[in-house]
Parts: structure tokens; C-alpha cells; sequence
């Protein structure tokens, strides 16, 4: 069986202007969305507080719990039904983190209890504090920092065998992080910095690979956080896990397309860059669409099977199949292209001097 | 068979034959004898969000431990003034900085210096007075105060251990981290308030007098005599649990603490039927409680656990042998719990609870049930998948993916890994993924085919040409493996690891076994078709 018929040649490089429009047009969307909501929903992990799961034996809404408990003054915590229907279910969310959070989950159990007449089933308590929250959304931005900069430095130094730019690339950019964090700077924007910084670098180091391969992870990782924000989710540890599995999963893709381009281009010396990357990508489509499909389905049974506590951890990987599917294609080359571009022209411009 | 094939088909065989042996104690319920001794018999280890239990992580208040060592300093330090002739107008504590002393006569200023000098090495002295009057300020240097938070850190962790050890937790993992906090993980406890509360309390008992002499009324509205604290006993009325608050009169000056003490057992009293904690005290203590109950015959001496009175008899006679009890309105569990901390002895400081995550064993077992549906639903979508699309060639890599989850299993308990609800998740992402190897050389083989080459040169071709991609795509994903395992905890480094298993995993499976059957098909049969 074949869905993709060999000897296909879609014009992929041909509509990277719409692409990058699309793209464009997403990521600045979630930008805002991010600026408007004032940053990310964080879960309890990372904004302290307490997350209560229980289950009730009989029906009751989410607005008899909130009365329930009033008597403890936790009245104003957010409840929100969780799971299947008809499992009487509920997440109890305090989010104040000046109250005193040893024994409060007892404190709810009675309350709960006393006001229903019923035995109250705690499920599940995470309780953390604000300043562990702190640690803990530092650790996991510091996750994501180290692993796109060891990527970036894997891929420079596999792919245009510039092992000693990859250190130069290394060296600087921990400089960089050095510099900036004695400064005492909010570690989010140590992020962005190094970002910059290494996007900036590899553009100077003429690493195009590397170049490429980086914005298409930005780009893959910056959509499903817009997802997130769209959606109202929250983001906890596990789904900065999600996050990096994503940027694994997009960078396994962009990766067999690249190898495909420089087998190509030894191939067809003669050929125009745009057409070889673009036979390349008609190439790998058949593979890039199957592993997809596959990867895509399992997650599917896992967001639609695998339960409540592990359903945004689904939807995270979800959308981050698709969308990483669609830049492996869409952006991750395209943006070698832009780069050469301007090789031509400067050399051009050399030329014509 | 061909002597090159064989060996690998005999490399692959022993390494299955492995994994099966270290999966064989996560699978069956019982092991024989003689497997046990010379055999694995380890589980998969079940994380907390698995199987049920609590993650704690405590903050050590180190700065507490400071200022009660500073408190024992100045006690010291009047009595080595007393005894070397040196009088002093003030001496007191300064938070927790050090201690601030001004003396009477400005000639002692001198031999002040010079016992200081030699008994207190941990202060830096800073002259703060002038011609008139001799003053000091003695500042805890920094390496004194890091080597008393530090020794309050480990002597809290050992405590806990003690505590958690004679609770009875299976498997307990309790470990210091920085910044004076210990991690405790307990898994499978199903009374997670009554093992926080053992493990919080400070347990800090101490024998104080009540103060006869002085009016509680007057002392209640503001008049607190010099020298005496109001503390008060709370109890809980088992039958309607009201809350009373009894408030006691005290003398401040502690008579005896809770580090003398051997031993501490719950017993039952006959009269009440009710049970209390008899203590028993090293030979030290049991003098200095003869000594107290002998100078304060019908007095009240009033226990004090944690700041709070526990109760107050009063003494009857003088008490020899070193034995007390503590009575009060005890559940026979809060007795047995109060034992175990007295026991263990009281913690250097107090504990903060800063993050606590309790699963209950109901949702652990809800989880793995689901996690397991969507493995089995998911695995047979892409199995059927892959045969549906590939033919024979399909079923090669089906089997690949099957070995590849019963090497996932094997490692976790071969590494003593902890399989967590994301590690599930990895488990079935891998699933998804696995087959992303054989997918690539199949369709590189298909390639080849088209090309017109014969099916044993195809496949040459085919692998030979993906396994560059093929390990270039996997190494991006293990460096974020071990990325995750570097800065994630509990769950999230439960999934970084099945990841990284199942990636190893997926390599051995999908290249190098599948190899083997198509080259047993292709070339020790010499079949001639294709089916991919």
C-alpha cells in the first residue's frame, strides 16, 4: 500500500511565502494572547498553591462545594469538574499562597465532609510552595535552555562538520548566560537573550543548519503554548516534559529532511538549491506523513483513554506532532533558503563590483 | 545458516532471553525458590503517582537552630562571668546575628577579652562602648552559623529517618537537597496526615514548673510576672470534638528536655482503660528528675511538648529510677505516634512543609488501568497499521515493536528505574515512534526497488542508507532525554528515562534484529519477492 506515489513533486518551497505567513500570523497571535493574559496559565507547580482531587459519592455542583467551603474561608477557591461525567470528580485549585498550606488539605476533607455527610475520597493533593514554585519554573526554563543549546550544538557540528564553531557557538553563548545572570535578570528573559543570542550566532557563523532546525523548534514549541493559552490549560512539569518531547519529535523530522538535502545536493550538483530541497522534501514525504500517522494515533488513544491527569500531557504532544509535522516541511528548510538568498546576492553584488 | 547470521541471531536470542529473565518478577506473583538465589528478583519500581503515596519536601528553619544555640551561648556565657568575677549590667541575644554585653566595670573590659578569646572562637568580639562603660557585640562568624545549620540539617534528616524507619514505611526515599530542605517520598502510605504529622513535629518536650505563686487572671490580661510564659493545653473532646484551650501559668526556665530520654512506650492505663507514654531516662536525666521532683514536692511540674501542655500533675513525692509518664487524651494511635517521636528525639529545629504531593492508591491504580488501555489500544492501531501498509515487512517491524516494550520493561527494573504516569506516556510515545526506524528503511528499500535492484540488494541499500538518519534523528531526541533527566523530578524524570530506554531500545530493535530476519528471508532462503 503507498499513499504517496513516487516521483511526487509538490511544489513545497513554492508557497513558503504563505507559509511563513501562516506561521507568522500564529506566532504572533500567541504572542499576544500571552501578553494579553499576562503570561503562561502555570499550574500549581509553578505558581504555588494547592491542587485538591476529590471524589464525592453522590451529585453535587461545583457551586455547593464552593459554599461547603466557606467555613474555611477557601470560598473563593476555583472548582472545576475533572473526568469522566458521572464519577463526581472535582479539582479544587487555591491559589493563594499566603495562607498556611500545611494541613489546609485536611482542613478541606472536613469541611468537604461535614457539609456533605459523606465520606470524601482524596484522590489527589499537590501542594507547593511559592518558593519552590520559583525553583521549580527555573529548573524547568533551564531545561529548555540547555536542551535547544546542546541541539544547536549537535546539529552545527554533525551537519556542516564545524565541530570547533559549535564550541565557539557554546563557549560564547555561556558568556553570554554568565554576563546576564550577574546582572540578576528574570530568567525568562535569560532565555530570550540566549535565543536571540544563538539564533544571532548561528547566523554569523553561517551554521544555516542549525539556523534552520532552531526556529523551526521555536516556532513548534512557541504554537503549542498558544494552543495552551487558547485553550485555558495549564502549564505544569509535565508539560514542559511534553514541550521538550516535542522538541525531540520536531527536530527527528527536520533532520531526516535535511540528510536528504545534503545527499541531494551531492547528487545533483547542478540543480538549483530550491529545487533540490524541494525534491528532498517530496522525497521524505511518504516517511514524514507515516511516522506522523503512527505517532499521532497513539497519542490520540492516549488523550482520549489515558485519563484526566495525564489528558494535557496528550494534548501538548498532539498538537506538537502536527505542528512539528507541518514545519519540518514548511519552515525548517525554507529558512536555509532565505539564507541563501542572500549569499547570491551579496555575491552578486561582490561580482558586479 | 550461515555462520555470520547465526552468531547475530544468537546475540539477539541472549539478549531477549535477558530482558525476559528481568521481567519475569514484575510478571509473576511468585518466584520459585532457587530462582531468587542466583536470579533478578527486583520489580518495576512503581512511582508515587503510580502506586499511591507522599512526596514531601521540608525546609529545615536552620535560622531557628542558630538562635537556640545562641540561647545556650548566653546562658553559658553568664555563667562564666559569674565564675570568673565579671559583672555585667546586660547580656542578651541579638536575633540571630550574636550577642551584646555590656559590663558593669570598664576595667574587666580586658578579661573579657581574654575569655572570650579562648571560650567562644566562634564570635568575632567588636568593642561597642566607650571610656565609661565596657560594651560588646559578639558576632557569629559565617562558617560557625554554615557548620550549625549545616549540623541541624543532618541531625534533622537522621531524626526523620529514625521517625519514618519505626513508623514501618516499605522502600522510604529521604535524601537532603540545597538550601536545608530534605526530600522524603513515601510510597504506598495510606494515612498520609497521620505520617506528615510524625514527620513535622518538632517533638521538643520539656519540664517546666508551673507558677502557684502569681495569678493566672492577672497574667491573662497583661501582667506577666518576670521570669514566666502562658502556654496553654489543647484538647479535643473525642466524642464532640470541641476544641477547649486551657491556659497555664509557667515558669520559663526549662528543668529537663527530651534529649535525655532512652526510651518511650505506650501502655495502657488499667483504671481508664486509656493510653499514655511512660519515658525512661539515661542516668543523667534520672538524676536531675530526682533532683526536680525532690525540691518541688506539691508543686505542679507541667509537661511541655512543642510549646504546648500536655498535662500538669502534681508531684506527689520524689521520683527515683528515671521513670515518667505523659498522660493526656490520647487515641491509642496518637500515643503510639508521640512514642516514636520522643524516641527518635526531637527535631534540631522545625520543619516547614514547602511542597507536598499526595496521591491516593485509588487514582495510582485508575492510572495505570488507563495508561495500560491506551497502550494496548494504541500498539494495535499501529501494528495493524504497519501490516496493512507494509505487508510481511510490516509484521518484521511489528515484531521489533513488541520486543522493543518488553525491552522497555527489562531495563526499568534492570536499572532500578521508576515507572511513573509520563513514563507510560513515554512508553506509548515510543510505541508511536519505533516504528519511525523501519518506516525510514522501508522506504528507502522501496527506493532501491523501484530502481529495478533485487531484493537482497535493496535491502543492503536500504538499511546502509538510513541508519545515518536514523541515528542522527534519535541522538537529538536522547540529548533532550537526558537533558529532562538532568532538571526534571519524580514524574517527569520517570518519563526521561523510559524515553531514553525505549530510544536504546528501539535502535537494537528496529535495525539490528529486524536485519536478521530479512537477511534469514532474503539470503539464507533466497526469496526472491518483495513483500514491503
Amino acid at each position: 500500500m503507498q499513499f504517496i506515489k513516487p516521483g511526487i513533486n509538490i511544489d513545497f518551497i513554492g508557497k513558503r511565502k504563505a507559509a511563513f505567513l501562516l506561521s507568522g500570523a500564529l506566532i504572533v497571535a500567541t504572542v499576544f494572547l500571552l501578553l494579553w493574559r499576562g503570561g503562561p496559565n502555570y499550574g500549581v507547580d509553578f505558581s504555588g498553591g494547592v491542587l485538591i482531587q476529590v471524589k464525592l459519592h453522590q451529585r453535587h455542583t461545583p457551586s455547593e462545594i464552593k459554599s461547603a467551603l466557606r467555613p474555611v474561608h477557601l470560598d473563593d477557591s476555583i472548582i472545576q469538574e475533572f473526568g469522566e461525567k458521572g464519577k463526581f470528580e472535582f479539582l479544587i485549585r487555591i491559589r493563594k499562597t499566603n495562607v498556611e498550606l500545611t494541613g489546609l488539605s485536611e482542613k478541606v476533607k472536613e469541611a468537604l465532609g461535614s457539609a456533605f455527610g459523606e465520606k470524601v475520597d482524596m484522590r489527589r493533593v499537590e501542594m507547593v510552595g511559592p518558593k519552590v514554585g520559583k525553583d521549580l519554573r527555573q529548573k524547568a526554563l533551564l531545561a529548555i535552555f540547555y536542551s535547544i543549546l546542546l541541539i544547536a550544538i549537535y546539529i552545527s557540528g554533525r551537519f556542516e562538520l564545524k565541530w570547533m564553531m559549535s564550541i565557539v557557538m557554546a563557549l560564547s553563548l555561556a558568556f553570554v548566560v554568565y554576563i546576564t545572570s550577574s546582572f540578576g535578570m528574570r530568567i525568562t528573559w535569560l532565555i530570550v537573550i540566549a535565543m536571540i543570542v544563538t539564533i544571532g550566532l548561528c547566523w554569523f557563523l553561517r551554521l544555516k543548519y542549525a539556523l534552520g532546525a532552531i526556529i523551526a523548534l521555536i516556532h513548534d514549541v512557541t504554537i503549542t503554548v498558544g494552543a495552551f493559552a487558547l485553550t485555558n490549560r495549564e502549564v505544569s512539569l509535565s508539560i514542559i516534559a511534553a514541550f521538550l518531547t516535542i522538541i525531540g519529535y520536531s527536530l527527528n523530522d527536520t533532520i531526516i529532511v535535511f540528510d536528504r538535502i545534503r545527499e541531494n545536493l551531492r547528487r545533483y550538483r547542478r540543480r538549483p538549491y530550491a529545487e533540490v530541497m524541494n525534491l528532498s522534501i517530496n522525497e521524505t514525504l511518504s516517511r514524514t506523513l507515516l511516522t506522523s500517522t503512527t505517532t499521532l494515533a497513539v497519542v490520540l488513544a492516549l488523550f482520549v483513554l489515558g485519563g484526566g491527569v495525564i489528558h494535557d500531557f496528550a494534548f501538548a504532544m498532539l498538537v506538537g506532532i502536527v505542528v512539528g509535522t507541518y514545519s519540518s516541511i514548511y519552515v525548517a528548510s525554507p529558512v536555509i533558503l532565505i539564507w541563501e538568498g542572500e549569499e547570491k546576492r551579496r555575491k552578486g553584488k561582490k561580482k558586479a563590483k | 545458516m550461515s555462520k555470520n547470521l547465526t552468531w547475530r541471531a544468537g546475540i539477539a536470542l541472549f539478549c531477549l532471553l535477558s530482558a525476559f529473565v528481568y521481567l519475569v518478577p514484575s510478571i509473576s506473583g511468585e518466584l520459585p525458590g532457587w530462582w531468587s538465589s542466583f536470579l533478578p528478583e527486583d520489580k518495576i519500581h512503581l512511582g508515587l503517582d503510580l502506586q499511591g503515596g507522599i512526596h514531601l519536601v521540608l525546609e529545615v528553619q536552620a535560622s531557628k537552630a542558630v538562635e537556640s544555640h545562641l540561647e545556650r551561648i548566653t546562658e553559658e556565657m553568664k555563667r562564666d562571668l559569674r565564675k570568673g568575677k565579671i559583672r555585667y549590667r546586660e547580656l542578651k541575644r541579638t536575633g540571630i546575628e550574636g550577642i551584646d554585653l555590656s559590663l558593669v566595670r570598664a576595667s574587666d573590659a580586658k578579661t573579657f577579652q581574654d575569655l572570650a578569646q579562648t571560650n567562644y572562637p566562634d564570635f568575632d568580639i567588636k568593642s561597642t562602648g566607650d571610656m565609661e562603660q565596657a560594651a560588646f557585640h559578639l558576632a557569629l562568624t559565617a562558617k560557625a552559623r554554615n557548620r550549625i545549620e549545616k549540623m541541624a540539617v543532618d541531625q534533622a534528616l537522621e531524626t526523620i529517618r529514625n521517625r519514618i524507619d519505626q513508623f514501618g514505611v516499605s522502600e522510604p526515599d529521604i535524601r537532603p537537597q540545597e538550601g536545608h530542605r530534605i526530600l522524603i517520598q513515601l510510597p504506598g502510605v495510606k494515612d498520609p496526615k497521620r505520617a506528615i504529622e510524625l514527620i513535622g513535629k518538632t517533638a521538643q518536650l520539656e519540664f517546666k514548673l508551673v507558677d502557684d505563686a502569681h495569678s493566672l487572671q492577672a497574667a491573662l490580661k497583661g501582667k506577666i510576672p518576670p521570669g514566666d510564659e502562658i502556654l496553654y493545653e489543647v484538647s479535643v473532646d473525642p466524642r464532640t470534638g470541641l476544641r477547649t484551650k486551657q491556659p497555664y501559668l509557667l515558669k520559663k526556665r526549662t528543668l529537663l528536655t527530651g534529649e535525655y530520654i532512652t526510651d518511650a512506650r505506650v501502655q495502657i492505663d488499667s483504671r481508664y482503660n486509656e493510653p499514655y507514654v511512660s519515658l525512661s531516662f539515661d542516668s543523667r536525666g534520672a538524676r536531675l528528675f530526682e533532683q526536680i521532683t525532690g525540691n518541688n514536692i506539691k508543686k505542679r511540674l507541667a509537661i511541655v511538648l512543642d510549646n504546648k501542655v500536655a498535662s500538669a500533675p502534681v508531684i506527689q513525692d520524689r521520683i527515683a529510677g528515671g521513670r515518667a509518664q505523659i498522660t493526656g487524651r490520647f487515641d491509642m494511635e496518637e500515643a503510639r505516634d508521640l512514642a516514636i517521636v520522643l524516641r527518635a528525639g526531637a527535631l534540631p529545629a522545625p520543619v516547614k512543609i514547602i511542597e507536598e504531593r499526595t496521591v491516593g492508591p485509588s487514582l495510582g491504580k485508575d492510572s495505570i488501568n488507563k495508561g495500560l488501555k491506551s497502550m494496548l489500544v494504541g500498539g494495535l492501531i499501529v501494528i495493524v497499521f504497519m501490516i496493512v501498509y507494509y505487508g510481511l515487512s510490516g509484521a518484521i517491524a511489528d515484531l521489533a515493536l513488541l520486543l522493543n516494550i518488553l525491552f522497555i520493561g527489562a531495563g526499568l527494573s534492570f536499572f532500578g528505574a521508576t515507572l511513573t504516569l509520563p513514563g507510560i506516556a513515554g512508553v506509548i510515545l515510543t510505541i508511536g515512534m519505533s516504528v519511525d526506524a523501519n518506516v525510514l528503511i522501508f522506504e528507502r528499500i522501496r527506493e532501491e526497488l523501484r530502481l529495478g535492484k533485487s531484493a537482497r540488494a535493496s535491502i543492503d541499500a536500504g538499511y546502509a542508507k538510513a541508519l545515518v538518519t536514523i541515528l542522527d534523528a534519535n541522538i537529538t531526541t536522547l540529548i533532550v532525554a537526558l537533558v529532562l533527566f538532568q532538571f526534571g523530578t519524580g514524574p517527569v524524570r520517570g518519563f526521561a528515562v523510559t524515553l531514553s530506554i525505549g530510544i536504546i531500545a528501539s535502535l537494537f530493535t528496529a535495525i539490528y534484529v529486524t536485519r536478521i530476519i530479512f537477511d534469514y528471508l532474503y539470503v539464507e532462503r533466497r526469496m526472491k519477492k518483495m513483500w514491503i
